[in-house]
């Protein structure tokens, strides 16, 4: 970690490492439908050259494998006493700074792979759309207790626009 | 947000006696919609299949249905100001109650349609913030109950007596016709779109007739709409731009066929930017524009709403922002400019961009070609984001965003020395921080309001108990509690305030 996207006190909160097998598995419904279509049609069709069309879902899954594993750890947040600070991203890495009174609504939502997981993605919202605040795979109780202060925070130092 | 029982409850509440309906020339207004659609549908079944007389039948009778529609939603629909909030009610089958809180509108426009200017009526439209498209509008008034209320809301919503006449202004500038017009002929949009008709115009006499219809006049169409376009945004919406100050804010009026009169209360400006369009360098010519929440989802969009300033010089331009961000003095903030690795990005640009901070904005310059300023009050920061690409990484560059309220205005410091940056968006985090405590509050009358555009006004003797001492209403839960609540209970009528004089006194 470079000292540009460095945690501004002693360390980052981090993700579940869950989030990793969540995503690997989308991944590979995502890349491996198609996959396997590819190979059906290829065995079907008895045409050699169809199996090349199968190497850019295999690469893509391979790649997308070893990218998730390494991108869910770069997920880090920290609660400071006025703002929320969130950084992620390996090749486009961005930290992001909400200052809690400027804070509109928090969302937390949790799809069913998420949910069978025991995991949830909470969203901080302003009143600027570009803010960028989301923090995924927090376990449950972690993004509850997150969403409970955050509300609270927020509340406490509210300003207006 | 605040979770009010009466947003989620529409009907179960009785209407208060003094609700209002809207003009009753309403439902004419609107049905005349229905019928133009029922003749611009039906009139081409008609046309082409010669039926003449079911038109004739059918477009009277889908008129009729949409003025009783019409008729239906006007009886049903009333408004009224209810407990300092302004409480809309409508709908005939789903009943809709809608609250605005006063303390947080954002602006209040008087829009005319050239049918409204004809009946002497006016649409209210009321600005807040996070609202998808104009929340509250109230169409159609008469022309006096428009600016009654406009008076009225804008009185509450400075915290101030409800009875306040509407406050005096002071014109601060208007903008010539030629203007409008020579600034229209020298921007991009029309400049590419007259090139286009011109291209297409001497393909026409090389080619001959025949091809020329086949091909090259729909081709000249895209021409035809920027050049239109152009000359309708800037000549015809903008006509007759005036500027005025009040104790209200900044009121803004122009149109030719419709026209609007904008009222931007203290502290709702969000950002400004100024632009300079290549062609306008010769006249030395800058536009200026303002982010104000809600602005971005009225109709009509951002395009119309948001401009502070269509043309003009650029010493009026600061002397606007100045009055739109008090105590905002753009040129007189020290920029620096962005590092020479940023020209692998910016191969020439890079000389122009540049930030710069002071105790009240962040200044971002860009643009070469069509350069540009951007101001970003620290108090109307709404978060801060750093962001680095693998090709910045290698050159130890990082650009950040201060992200505020949509609209045209975005504040990017692009390619700044990486560790600079992220001291800057820290740094930016604690600014804005410390600003919102000094910023206007919502109700920008009250004492505590700090106006330092008007600290020359005489301030009309008042006794209201401090701020500090004064416990929260309950409900207002999102106030600003850590330093200045600013809700404090409004004066009562026998201290009536009285609008403050505007600055106009010489």
């Amino acid at each position: 970690m470079d000292a540009v996207f460095a945690p501004p006190g002693e360390h980052w909160q981090r993700v579940s490492p869950r989030l990793a097998t969540v995503r690997r598995i989308s991944l590979s419904v995502a890349c491996g439908v198609p996959l396997l279509l590819v190979v059906v049609l290829a065995v079907l069709s008895g045409w050699t050259w169809a199996w090349l069309l199968v190497l850019p879902f295999v690469v893509a899954l391979v790649w997308g494998w070893v990218l998730i594993g390494r991108q869910v750890p770069a997920w880090g947040y920290a609660e400071r006493e006025d703002d929320l600070l969130i950084s992620h991203g390996l090749l486009f890495k961005s930290l992001v700074v909400v200052p809690y009174g400027r804070m509109q609504f928090v969302d937390v939502q949790a799809g069913p792979l998420e949910r069978r997981y025991g995991l949830a993605t909470v969203q901080l919202h302003t009143a600027s759309p570009a803010t960028d605040a989301r923090i995924p795979g927090l376990p449950h109780a972690e993004a509850a207790r997150l969403r409970d202060r955050l509300a609270a925070l927020g509340e406490a130092r509210a300003a207006g626009l | 947000m605040t979770d009010r029982p009466d947003d989620l409850v529409p009907t179960d509440e009785p209407m208060p006696v003094h609700f209002r309906r809207l003009h009753p020339l309403t439902p004419l207004l609107r049905g005349w919609v229905w019928l133009v659609a029922a003749v611009a549908f039906g009139g081409q079944d008609a046309i082409r299949e010669g039926e003449v007389v079911r038109l004739a039948i059918i477009a009277p009778v889908v008129a009729v249905v949409g003025f009783v529609a019409g008729l239906a939603s006007w009886w049903f629909t009333r408004y009224g100001i209810d407990g300092g909030d302004l409480r809309i009610e409508s709908g005939i089958v789903f009943r809709r109650s809608r609250r605005v809180r006063l303390d947080r509108l954002q602006a209040v426009d008087v829009v005319r349609p050239l049918a409204g200017r004809i009946l002497g009526v006016s649409e209210l439209r009321l600005e807040v913030a996070g609202g998808g498209s104009t929340e509250a509008p109230l169409a159609y008034l008469s022309a006096d109950d428009a600016l009654a209320l406009r008076a009225e809301l804008l009185a509450r919503a400075a915290g101030i007596d409800a009875a306040t006449p509407e406050a005096p202004e002071r014109p601060i500038l208007s903008v010539p016709f030629d203007h409008l017009v020579v600034s229209t002929l020298l921007s991009g949009t029309f400049v590419v779109g007259a090139l286009l008709i011109v291209a297409m115009g001497v393909a026409a006499a090389l080619l001959g007739p025949q091809e020329m219809a086949i091909g090259v006049l729909p081709l000249m169409l895209p021409g035809l709409i920027a050049v239109v376009g152009a000359l309708y945004q800037q000549v015809v919406r903008n006509f007759g731009f005036t500027i005025a100050e009040s104790p209200d804010g900044l009121r803004i009026r122009k149109g030719l066929l419709d026209t609007t009169a904008q009222t931007v209360p203290p502290g709702r400006v969000q950002g400004v930017a100024i632009h300079q369009p290549l062609l306008w360098r010769s006249r030395d010519w800058v536009q200026v524009k303002v982010d104000v929440a809600g602005y971005a989802g009225s109709p009509g969009g951002e395009v119309s709403t948001s401009i502070l300033l269509p043309v003009g010089s650029p010493a009026a331009a600061i002397d606007l922002v100045g009055r739109a961000l008090p105590g905002a003095e753009p040129l007189t903030v020290p920029l620096s400019p962005a590092p020479r690795a940023a020209m692998w990005f910016a191969p020439i640009a890079w000389r122009r961009l540049a930030v710069g901070v002071d105790g009240r904005v962040v200044v971002v310059r860009e643009g070469l070609l069509h350069r540009a300023l951007t101001v970003v009050p620290h108090a109307k920061t709404q978060s801060v984001r750093l962001h680095q690409g693998p090709l910045q990484r290698r050159l130890g560059l990082a650009t950040a965003h201060v992200d505020t309220t949509p609209g045209p205005v975005d504040a990017v410091v692009r390619h700044r020395p990486a560790l600079e940056a992220r001291e800057f968006v820290l740094a930016q985090a604690d600014r804005s921080r410390a600003a919102r405590r000094a910023d206007t509050p919502e109700r920008w009358m009250l004492p505590s309001a700090a106006r330092p555009d008007l600290t020359d006004a005489p301030v009309a003797p008042v006794s209201i108990a401090r701020p500090g001492h004064v416990t929260e209403h309950a409900g207002q839960v999102d106030a600003d509690s850590l330093d200045e609540p600013a809700e404090v209970p409004q004066p009562s009528r026998t201290e009536q305030l009285g609008r403050l004089p505007g600055p106009d006194e010489p």
